[in-house]
């Protein structure tokens, strides 16, 4: 990996990062009407909107507008939230670790299974299970995720009772959180009964998160192997009587990985705003589920915090996924 | 093909629609809330049963499809519309354009599209256009990209250079040289936009912040639906068997056109 990528990434991701910023300054400027007095209480009086317009740097010319709000920031500070009456970078610093272990569980089961689907389509095709898989994809391709989270707690929520449907962990485990990742906290104070609570709780907002990723990766997984297995050098491999479980997996496989990881980094973006509606539906205390509160109490530092945060961890994302690739494939320029 | 089947049915309901549907989609009906469908010993005078306001679910169903279906075309139209151009400029100058148009697209993708479609509807407020007019500034970002890539290897190609060759301008190359040669991808573009426009607008509706209360919409009636699931587990779960057959036909239909159009996308079936 040259420098010179390496710097134009960086750069990149400043870029989006910056680009971002205008977005969310925009989007509160051009909303019809005065933003301060969309915010203002019902009944508050011309001395109250004043101080509005002043606290949320509302007044003079507009590009100093933009360079105090940039300021701020760029230190994280979005203001007082107007609904929750608290530092709105707090709020979501405190409800940021259980999206991001919601959004990564989901991720790394769209990852493992699309590859493993796309591996058996393959190892078994030509059989009714290669005509099922791709069943299955065209359905977890089309379906919203936030269709496959109602759907599950109808299934195994409401009729089957099989697994919780709303929170991180049953309410009769009281415990100050660590990391704020569950999953690690439970570990770390070896509460198994806490743990496997957590585990279920976790498992069907996942599986809804993860099922349209899931499919795309089995989709390019599979027609990358699908391609892979007429090749010489796989060809060759046969010859030479190596099975052909372990040509799909430690041959061909290794090569078919590559474009997949550009797939992850692309459809990433997609994963985690899926987690504002599975949130909700699923009263998982993220700021996913902050996000349309916000939104109904037009509570704009909380939305400007929670857009930003979501960005930056949508560009920071790009940018490892940018590097790994690269890492992972020698042929990559910076073009 | 299945894909096919499912929308000329989804376009005859929106169209059919008001002499189709026994009832006005809006009637209330106190006196029978919550009716079962008829294979639940329902009347046959609703024969998918009434949400909690007694109003008719066939007749809302039906009604329904009209959004969807206005949402699919509008949506789908510009955002080629937009992305199209997009593309074709950036993929054929190249350069310090491509540059600038592929790094606003990348900035534009780096806001998750579901988060933004919620904030622009927040802004612009509810109704049918908004909720068209949101969903083409999410998306005019996905023809842009696969219309450029497209365009680049194209641009290298002989009857590309023979144009140029005698003496065509780029704008004629654009629309007479390598428009033509994109239909077969945007008609497949088109298709799976058609599947994301509904899934969103059913989504924005769910939440909302779609069509305005008074026209019925799948995502409106499922949020209604989801309301009294335990007391009738009809009212959510059939305008989300409408919203799936309807998205999962238009994928179909995306999936078979790509294989009799382009049979070298077969392979790429994942983009």
């Amino acid at each position: 990996m040259s420098l010179r990528y390496l710097v134009g990434r960086v750069g990149l991701a400043l870029l989006s990062l910056w680009g971002v910023t205008v977005l969310a300054f925009v989007v509160l400027r051009v909303i019809p009407g005065d933003p301060a007095l969309l915010m203002a209480p019902v009944g508050a009086s011309q001395a109250d909107i004043a101080e509005i317009r002043t606290q949320f740097g509302l007044s003079g010319p507009i590009w100093l507008q933009y360079v105090a709000w940039l300021w701020g920031t760029a230190r994280g500070r979005f203001g007082k939230s107007l609904w929750l009456q608290q530092d709105a970078i707090r709020v979501i610093l405190e409800r940021l670790p259980a999206t991001l272990e919601l959004a990564l569980t989901a991720l790394v089961l769209a990852v493992a299974g699309g590859i493993l689907l796309g591996v058996l389509s393959i190892l078994w095709r030509r059989t009714w299970f290669e005509s099922a898989t791709l069943g299955a994809g065209t359905l977890g391709i089309s379906i919203p995720n936030f269709i496959w989270g109602l759907l599950f707690i109808v299934l195994f929520g409401a009729l089957l009772r099989w697994l919780p449907i709303s929170g991180r962990i049953a309410p009769d485990f009281e415990m100050a959180p660590l990391s704020g990742f569950l999953l690690i906290d439970t570990l770390l104070r070896r509460d198994p009964g806490a743990f496997g609570s957590v585990l279920a709780h976790l498992i069907l907002p996942a599986v809804a998160l993860a099922l349209p990723l899931l499919a795309v990766v089995f989709r390019a997984v599979r027609s990358d192997l699908l391609t892979a297995v007429h090749e010489e050098y796989v060809v060759m491999e046969r010859m030479k009587g190596v099975g052909e479980l372990r040509i799909i997996f430690w041959r061909a496989l290794k090569n078919a990985l590559i474009p997949a990881t550009t797939l992850v980094g692309v459809q990433f973006g997609f994963l985690i705003g899926g987690t504002v509606l599975i949130e909700a539906i699923f009263s998982w205390p993220g700021i996913g589920q902050l996000t349309l509160a916000a939104f109904q109490y037009r509570d704009f530092p909380l939305i400007q915090g929670i857009v930003v945060v979501y960005a930056v961890t949508v560009i920071l994302t790009n940018f490892l996924v940018d590097l790994a690739y690269a890492f992972l494939n020698p042929r990559v320029r910076y073009a | 093909m299945a894909g096919v089947l499912i929308g000329v049915v989804l376009c005859a309901a929106a169209i059919l629609a008001p002499w189709l549907t026994p009832h006005d989609p809006n009637r209330q009906d106190l006196s029978a809330i919550r009716q079962p469908p008829v294979w639940m010993d329902g009347a046959w005078d609703h024969p998918l049963g009434t949400d909690s306001l007694g109003r008719d679910l066939l007749s809302r169903l039906l009604w329904s499809a009209r959004v969807a279906v206005t949402v699919a075309l509008g949506a789908t139209l510009c955002t080629a519309v937009i992305g199209t151009p997009v593309g074709l400029a950036s993929g054929y100058f190249r350069g310090r354009l491509d540059t600038f148009l592929m790094r606003v697209v990348d900035v534009w993708m780096s806001i998750p599209a579901v988060l933004l479609a919620i904030a622009l509807m927040a802004v612009l407020g509810v109704g049918l256009l908004k909720v068209i007019l949101a969903i083409v500034l999410v998306d005019w970002t996905r023809f842009a990209r696969v219309i450029r890539g497209e365009v680049l290897a194209l641009r290298e190609r002989e009857f590309v250079e023979a144009s140029r060759a005698i003496g065509l301008g780029p704008f004629r190359i654009m629309a007479e040289e390598l428009l033509p040669n994109l239909v077969p991808l945007l008609i497949v573009l088109a298709s799976l936009e058609m599947a994301i426009a509904v899934g969103v607008e059913a989504l924005l509706s769910f939440v909302g912040l779609g069509v305005e209360a008074a026209v019925p919409s799948w995502g409106s009636m499922i949020a209604e639906g989801r309301g009294y699931l335990l007391v009738g587990w009809w009212g959510m779960t059939l305008p989300m068997l409408a919203l799936v057959v309807t998205v999962v036909g238009f994928n179909l239909l995306g999936e078979g056109l790509r294989e009799r159009l382009d049979p070298r996308l077969r392979t790429e079936a994942a983009r």
